[in-house]
């Protein structure tokens, strides 16, 4: 019998009442007495020296409240990178510059150069017309292998070249890799392109700066995943404002997807201009600036190779990749492809030998950073199209290679620096294989081609590396913060808890599952639970929600901060049964006498807590609140096996996705339906990076895919109905839930499973193709078909 | 947006003596106009509604045989009103854009507009259409110039189009996967005295009428009569979602699907 409430149940997303029916609070619906309206004008020039920004005209214009240009911020800091790589020669990262507004040249399409502040937004762009910019046009830098010859334009010219790092990983083993090579008996070599994306959360990026001379309190409302996060690199690195006397606010957020985890300068700016207006100055992204503004995700380039012994066993991997990092260094920009990327690369292999090479480099583009899976799609992804090239090349059946290979005994030590300290790869193989109904796949091949389609099948297997992290390991490996979750439980005199969480909900719905939790834990009903999140002002430090980290780093703090709540109240507990506390157990919402029917209800314990009459006053404090803090000692590691069918029209080139199975193994879970709706909605922007999203520049620099007129994101109808399992679960073995996460695995497992499917395809139409780019378009498809 | 003024005509006589006025321009569904207002890539000083002017509105047929449709008429209301006597164009009215554009978006608008990828131009075309416009009649032929361009005159409006019914039509749409216009479709109507075949999507030059394919299918009306034929890919449409050569390989595979769907 499935639960019907607690951990375990598919309990109802109690936020959703609000969200469905319109009562939502996002940033956008905050409005503050006496507010004005910025307007940024954008560079449409990808780069050029910024001569003059004359402002004179618009100062006069109608309801202008004040202009703003890169002058007015030369004395602020610079918008922070919260991560230092170090390169293979063991030096920093080179670092630019990152105003808030430009000065002295524009870089990408979208930078903000000047911003008007007036009493509406459309008084506000009147006078942004009224702007005149003086801009001497340089060659853009755009293509990744172009910007690191020696000749290339430099997008900063006070760097030594656009290369932000070359990394090698592991830097040691890269002799003993190449060496491998030279000894394999087979090798397979594959070059491939990891498309850019735009995240395109629902609800664009909000931030509404409010300032009270009476006291010099600063409050920022903001989509953002991790308030405490803005509010420290905000205040300390770019404004100079302290925590204390700073207030983040991130209320509904509709839609994150890594986008809304960076401290963007349209912050800074509202937060300033706040305070230099003396009124509060609200903005809010429309579409087209959420597309040159909001930072991409994935554009990789990337060349790997496997080598293989003669029984077909990997032995020694080695990639080469070129990381696009954009004009400016984003918040987490420089650890996506490398600490989310490079240690990832030995996927679900034994491979004994891994060398990763990453060099990232500066461009005319808008800023890349993490977007759902940050680095880890980009991993499985190659690995995963890499190993179905060998077994096609080496003609073996593509699942019996990865099974192979696949590594069988935890806690296993990669060669690439973590510690898998758990899984079953071969219990979501077999489980996907049933699910995937392989046997009946020649069938269906054939109705396809009674049709005159082709119908193909593809798998991937993928880990992923969740619940970021272990605060001492990043630290070491560059990390300019700590990744801890904390937690406060109060639990009020007539029972009820509020538990106020440094965790970030844009849609995950904790507001459900961590109230399964602490009920389950008191043996109380959920509704006895409220989640509070998004408010530096009434949440503990908290790092905030990224990298499927909520429930294992989070919850984690949460079942502390708990454990700590019911020790002392089983001390009260005791006090008013006369019992001895080791006695006394708590047990669906009463404390009773171990072998005796003497029992104290919850509600009593909490009330004698707050009116302590009767009450052990030389033992404990009264009242009932408890904080923890939790650091993980080692990130979790979800992992599955997706398949993917396909049909493909060969007169087309288009390619529809027929049949879709993931089997995940996401440890212990809370709530089934909250995880199925996470994996689902992963999938969707996993297929769509692999059919349809496609973000592109020109050579210009010009943005070409800047509305939804040309980024075709996923409908409905693009996607089948998925078969969706969690039900292989190794938990986690270091935190106290044996919860691994979940948010990202859909978007990470989905895009090599389709284009192996396309390829398999186009395979059975007599097209034995190697290799074809994302988004598999159906003129690509066409053109490989008929090159 | 910028600020401009509103008139809301009752006839067609008020609404062309209020596109007299400077800078006047005629606002239908919005569908096209107001996202460009948004983006302020225009600015009108007055925009006349045509959205309450009754003789513009509805589908009906006329003594002569023809659906004509009034300039103002929605494409819902054209896919549910035409479906019986023309079903290949209420079936193209019928998969433009979504639900709320269907109820927004006109016939006079569409065809105002031109865009290069727009459906009803081809549908307009293949059927030999009449445009009837407030000073006069303009055959599809002589209405259709090049992208973004129409026969029209300024301040003339569309009132209504005249589609001859064919014996048998098909419309065959291949969509651009963002904004799922047609990245090229073709509309192929068969007529007693002849077939006519219109592309949209894929020519530099807008909508255009496919005369190879016309001639062989109007000897031999088969799909294989066009399987072997390649359109011209010099003058093609080539960006991020096909190719100028992609385009014009389509162009003859929807051309081979309508009429294989025209059984
Ligand atoms: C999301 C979306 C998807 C779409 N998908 C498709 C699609 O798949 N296929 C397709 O064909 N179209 C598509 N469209 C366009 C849609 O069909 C528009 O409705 C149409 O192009 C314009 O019609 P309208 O009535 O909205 O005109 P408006 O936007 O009001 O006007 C367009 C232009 O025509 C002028 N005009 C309007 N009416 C007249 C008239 N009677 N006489 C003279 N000039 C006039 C206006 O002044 C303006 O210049 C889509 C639009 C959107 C927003």
């Amino acid at each position: 019998m499935p639960k019907d409430h607690g951990i375990g149940a598919s309990s109802k997303r109690r936020e959703d009442v609000r969200f469905l029916t319109g009562e939502g609070n996002y940033t956008d619906d905050i409005n503050v007495n006496g507010q004005a309206h910025v307007f940024f004008l954008r560079s449409d020039i990808a780069h050029g020296t910024l001569n003059s920004v004359d402002t004179s005209a618009a100062e006069g214009m109608p309801g202008v409240v004040k202009v703003f240009t890169g002058a007015d911020f030369e004395a602020v800091g610079s918008v922070p990178c919260g991560w230092q790589v170090t390169d293979k020669h063991g030096e920093p990262m080179q670092e630019p510059r990152h105003p808030v507004l430009a000065h002295g040249k524009v870089r990408h399409v979208g930078e903000p150069i000047a911003a008007v502040v007036a009493e509406t937004l459309e008084q506000a762009r009147d006078a942004a017309e009224a702007i005149v910019v003086d801009i001497t046009d340089l060659p853009a830098v755009v293509d990744m292998k172009e910007a690191v010859k020696a000749d290339a334009p430099k997008v900063h010219d006070d760097l030594t070249s656009n290369l932000c790092y070359d990394w090698g990983f592991v830097e040691e083993n890269k002799g003993a890799v190449d060496a491998a090579f030279e000894e394999a008996a087979h090798v397979t070599t594959l070059e491939l392109v990891n498309n850019r994306l735009v995240a395109n959360p629902m609800e664009p990026r909000v931030a509404v700066g409010d300032y009270a001379r009476g006291t010099g309190d600063h409050t920022l409302y903001t989509t953002s995943q991790n308030p405490h996060v803005i509010r420290l690199l905000m205040g300390a690195f770019v404004l100079g404002i302290p925590e204390h006397k700073l207030r983040v606010v991130a209320p509904d957020v509709g839609g994150g997807f890594g986008t809304k985890i960076f401290h963007y300068q349209e912050e800074a700016f509202v937060t300033f201009a706040a305070k230099a207006c003396n009124r509060a100055v609200k903005w809010t992204s429309s579409r087209s600036e959420a597309f040159m503004s909001d930072a991409h995700g994935r554009d990789h380039v990337t060349k790997i190779e496997l080598a293989l012994d003669k029984d077909n066993n990997f032995t020694a991997l080695r990639t080469d990749t070129y990381a696009n990092m954009g004009a400016y260094l984003s918040t987490f920009a420089p650890s996506v492809p490398t600490w989310l990327h490079g240690t990832l690369m030995a996927g679900n292999y034994k491979t004994p030998l891994i060398y990763v090479n990453v060099k990232a480099v500066f461009t005319n583009t808008v800023p890349v950073d993490a977007y759902r899976g940050a680095g880890r799609p980009e991993a499985t992804y190659q690995l995963e199209r890499l190993i179905d090239k060998c077994a096609h090349e080496l003609k073996v059946d593509p699942i019996k290679l990865r099974r192979q290979n696949f590594v069988m005994e935890f806690p296993y030590a990669t060669p690439v620096a973590v510690e898998y300290d758990t899984g079953d790869y071969v219990a979501t193989m077999d489980k996907l294989e049933e699910m995937a109904d392989i046997a009946g796949f020649q069938k269906r091949r054939e109705a396809s081609e009674a049709k005159g389609k082709l119908r193909g099948f593809g798998v991937n297997c993928y880990i992923e590396a969740c619940g970021i992290a272990p605060s001492n390991l990043v630290g070491q490996l560059g990390a300019r913060a700590g990744l801890f979750e904390s937690c406060t439980v109060r639990v009020n005199a007539t029972g009820g808890l509020v538990v106020m969480t440094g965790s970030h909900s844009h849609g995950q719905g904790h507001e459900t599952s961590f109230s399964q939790v602490v009920a389950d834990m008191i043996g109380i009903p959920e509704e006895m639970v409220e989640i509070v999140h998004g408010d530096t002002a009434n949440t503990p430090m908290g790092m905030g929600t990224y990298g499927s980290r909520s429930l294992a780093v989070g919850g984690s703090a949460m079942v502390r901060a708990t454990e700590k709540i019911i020790a002392k109240a089983t001390k009260i507990a005791s006090h008013l049964l006369e019992a001895s506390e080791s006695d006394v157990e708590l047990k669906d919402g009463a404390f009773t006498v171990a072998g005796t029917d003497k029992s104290v209800a919850w509600g009593d314990v909490t009330l004698a807590a707050y009116v302590p009459h009767n009450y052990p006053l030389e033992e404990i404090e009264p009242g009932l609140e408890e904080t923890a803090f939790y650091d993980p000692s080692n990130f979790t590691y979800p992992s599955g096996a997706y398949a993917c069918e396909v049909e493909l029209d060969p007169e087309t080139g288009q390619v529809t996705v027929e049949r879709f199975s993931a089997a995940d193994d996401f440890g212990n879970i809370v709530n089934p339906m909250i995880v199925t709706g996470q994996v689902h909605g992963g999938l969707a922007q996993g297929i769509g990076q692999a059919l349809l999203e496609n973000c592109a520049y020109d050579s210009d620099g010009q943005l070409l895919s800047a509305s939804y007129m040309d980024y075709a994101m996923p409908r409905a109808s693009d996607l089948p109905f998925y078969d969706v399992d969690h039900s292989c679960q190794t938990p986690c073995t270091h935190n106290p839930l044996g919860v691994k996460g979940c948010g990202e695995a859909g978007a990470i497992g989905s895009p090599a499973a389709v284009v192996n499917a396309v390829l398999d395809a186009m395979r059975s139409g007599g097209k034995d193709v190697e290799h074809i780019d994302m988004p598999v378009s159906p003129n690509r498809v066409w053109e490989a078909m008929n090159g | 947006m910028y600020n401009f003024d509103v008139e809301m005509p009752t006839t067609i006589a008020d609404a062309v003596a209020a596109l007299g006025r400077e800078e006047a321009q005629p606002l239908s569904g919005g569908q096209t106009l107001i996202p460009t207002l948004k983006a302020r890539l225009a600015a009108p000083s007055v925009l006349v509604s045509l959205h309450g002017i009754p003789e513009m509105k509805g589908v009906c047929k006329n003594d002569a045989g023809q659906v004509c449709i009034g300039g103002a008429t929605t494409h819902a209301t054209v896919a549910a009103d035409a479906a019986a006597d023309y079903p290949a164009l209420a079936s193209l009215a019928a998969r433009i854009g979504d639900p709320a554009v269907r109820n927004r978006g006109t016939i006079g608008g569409s065809i105002a507009n031109n865009d290069p990828s727009a459906c009803y131009p081809a549908g307009v075309l293949a059927s030999g259409a009449t445009i009837v416009t407030n000073s006069r009649e303009i055959a599809a032929d002589d209405y259709f110039q090049g992208m973004f361009d129409t026969a029209l005159e300024e301040g003339e409006i569309v009132t209504e189009v005249k589609f001859p019914v064919p014996e048998a039509a098909h419309y065959e749409k291949h969509l651009q996967p963002a904004s799922r216009f047609p990245l090229v479709a073709v509309f192929v109507a068969k007529f007693a005295d002849g077939v006519r075949v219109a592309v949209t999507g894929a020519s530099e030059n807008g909508v255009f009428r496919w005369t190879e394919a016309e001639e062989a299918l109007s000897a031999n009306f088969s799909a294989d009569a066009v399987a072997g034929l390649k359109a011209d890919g010099s003058e093609m449409i080539s960006d991020l979602h096909g190719s100028g050569t992609y385009r014009a390989h389509l162009v003859g595979v929807m051309t081979k699907r309508a009429v294989a769907a025209m059984g």
